[in-house]
């Protein structure tokens, strides 16, 4: 006996409008169908109407989580096209917003992935250490969510010596932090058994299904953007790619703490090696018409812009490929022969960014939605339409 | 007596709901930071609440979505009365950088009424619970 089980797009498990579709036999899930939509709002075309230096704005509205990942990706395109080459300090300040933004994001994860495993001091542990972080970038860029620091041609903030001295002390209290939370998360017993063996991606299906970021890595696949395509400063800076190869939540989990190590490193390295300088160039209002396709690693995996020019001060097209669409075939082979309980936290675990994701509405889906969601109110008065020509009967027979 | 009762435990105890109606994950983030113990809305007995059945307010981010307007009235009208809206960011209230988009219909109050509007893109978790206050207190005049 199968059943189908809508989940969303209003669910206490997801924080985000989605709507998955479980095809359930008991316990275990069979089929998973996710639908999309509730979070589109439009961009690619707002994009085109949009200057050079408007779009900056919009692409870091594209996400509130990895904002700089978007604006970042797209000032690195568009710096291409304009053929500009950004002053060095003004790359160190980018790629180090980059990192503090990975930082925050990962904490934030740990924390999201603690209270859907129903450990919620962990939650509370993690978010609170997480405004450590927050505040740096506040005092770096001013703003804690959407930085507004990127600008084509270089950075719009430079760094000073009493904000670096400030940053360099933050992150030993977040070393110390995440040493512990490296112990809460490999050795901690109830933890550990609700997230080993959960959410099952084999290395094979991990790359045929092209997941991208820790869901990746967490299978035993070493890819890393700033590895294998290294952009910004990247190059210079030392640093491993972090992976897990038991190819579950707990292996994310690990891939993420280790990566949160990695990020204090490059942050120390970045800090320590500042080059002196300008943090920008001028850049010009016109782009020749051209095409270009910028990668960059964000903290949920690798996040694709393609930007097409056509000579004048706005782009002609601008596509966006944020990491979770990479990840939602992975997801749905993960959630398959799985139990309904473990849903929030597979899905959880690809750390899914569904506003990032909506660029694209699948009309397919929408048509072959057999059921209709209709609200009380559209019911009442379409009742009311289709009773509206029915003649009043004065003396109704009781048909019994 | 039992009004008074009422109106003392509506007032102590706001549980709120936190809708998602196509923000940029900010202003989401942001709400819930404003959970977490730097500022800990709890203590002044706000709880986050999953379901809109349990709800007395709801906090609604992002600009209202052609496809999410059935459901923010869906979900509006499962919360039981008496029911408050708190517009949070700029795009709840206006649509902010989304503007013009098609698929965009606006702020939230083309769709459902607001009550408070806490400005910011994104709002910070204090002002989140500036607004908050500010509703309680509309609440006791």
């Amino acid at each position: 006996m199968k059943f189908q089980i809508p989940i969303g797009p209003q669910h206490p498990a997801l924080k985000e409008p989605i709507s998955l579709r479980m095809t359930v036999e008991g316990e275990v899930i069979r089929d998973a169908d996710i639908r999309l939509g509730y979070n589109h709002r439009g961009l690619e075309k707002l994009a085109e109407q949009k200057t050079w230096i408007q779009n900056i704005y919009l692409t870091e509205r594209i996400c509130g989580i990895c904002s700089h990942s978007h604006t970042t990706c797209y000032v690195q395109g568009v710096e291409k096209l304009m053929e500009l080459e950004p002053p060095k300090r003004g790359l160190y300040i980018r790629t180090l917003v980059a990192e503090l933004e990975r930082i925050h994001s990962h904490l934030l994860w740990l924390g999201v992935a603690g209270h859907e495993a129903g450990f919620d001091s962990f939650f509370m542990y993690t978010w609170r250490d997480r405004e450590i972080v927050m505040d740096i970038l506040e005092i770096i860029t001013g703003n804690r969510v959407h930085y507004g620091i990127n600008t084509i041609g270089g950075v719009r903030r430079d760094l000073d010596e009493q904000q670096v001295k400030r940053i360099l002390d933050s992150l030993d209290i977040l070393r110390q932090r995440s040493e512990y939370y490296k112990h809460l998360g490999t050795n901690e017993p109830s933890f550990v058994a609700r997230l080993a063996g959960v959410g099952y991606l084999s290395r094979e299906d991990a790359i045929a299904l092209c997941a991208v970021g820790p869901t990746l890595r967490a299978s035993g696949v070493a890819m890393d953007v700033r590895k294998d395509d290294p952009y910004a400063v990247y190059d210079e800076v030392p640093f491993e790619v972090c992976t897990a190869d038991t190819c579950d939540v707990l292996g994310r989990t690990v891939v993420r703490i280790k990566e949160l190590f990695q990020c204090y490193n490059i942050i120390e390295f970045l800090l320590k090696n500042l080059p002196a300088g300008p943090v920008a160039v001028r850049a010009p209002r016109r782009a020749k018409p051209n095409e270009v396709v910028s990668r960059y690693e964000a903290p949920r995996g690798e996040n694709i812009h393609y930007i097409k020019s056509n000579g004048t001060d706005k782009p002609e097209r601008l596509k966006v490929r944020a990491p979770t669409l990479g990840n939602y075939a992975a997801t749905i082979q993960m959630l398959k022969n799985g139990f309904i309980a473990d849903v929030p936290l597979i899905f959880a675990a690809i750390d899914p960014c569904i506003c990032c994701a909506e660029r694209a509405v699948s009309l397919v889906d929408a048509r072959t939605g057999q059921e209709k969601i209709i609200s009380l109110n559209s019911l009442k008065s379409l009742s009311l339409k289709l009773s509206a020509g029915n003649k009043r009967k004065r003396e109704a027979e009781w048909p019994l | 007596m039992l009004t008074k009762l009422t109106h003392w435990s509506r007032l102590k105890s706001p549980w709120i709901l936190h809708l998602n109606t196509g923000a940029c994950n900010a202003c989401d983030i942001e709400v819930v930071a404003a959970l977490t113990p730097r500022f800990d809305v709890e203590r002044f007995g706000i709880l986050l609440k999953a379901t809109p059945r349990h709800a007395d307010v709801i906090i609604c981010t992002g600009p209202a979505t052609r496809q999410m307007k059935d459901r923010l009235i869906r979900i509006y009208e499962q919360t039981p009365d008496p029911k408050f809206v708190i517009a949070v960011g700029a795009c709840a209230m206006s649509g902010c950088v989304y503007r013009g988009a098609y698929n965009v219909i606006g702020g939230i109050d083309q769709v459902i009424p607001v009550d408070v509007y806490v400005p910011g893109c994104p709002v910070r978790p204090d002002a989140v619970i500036d607004g908050v206050v500010k509703l309680l207190n509309k609440l006791k005049g």
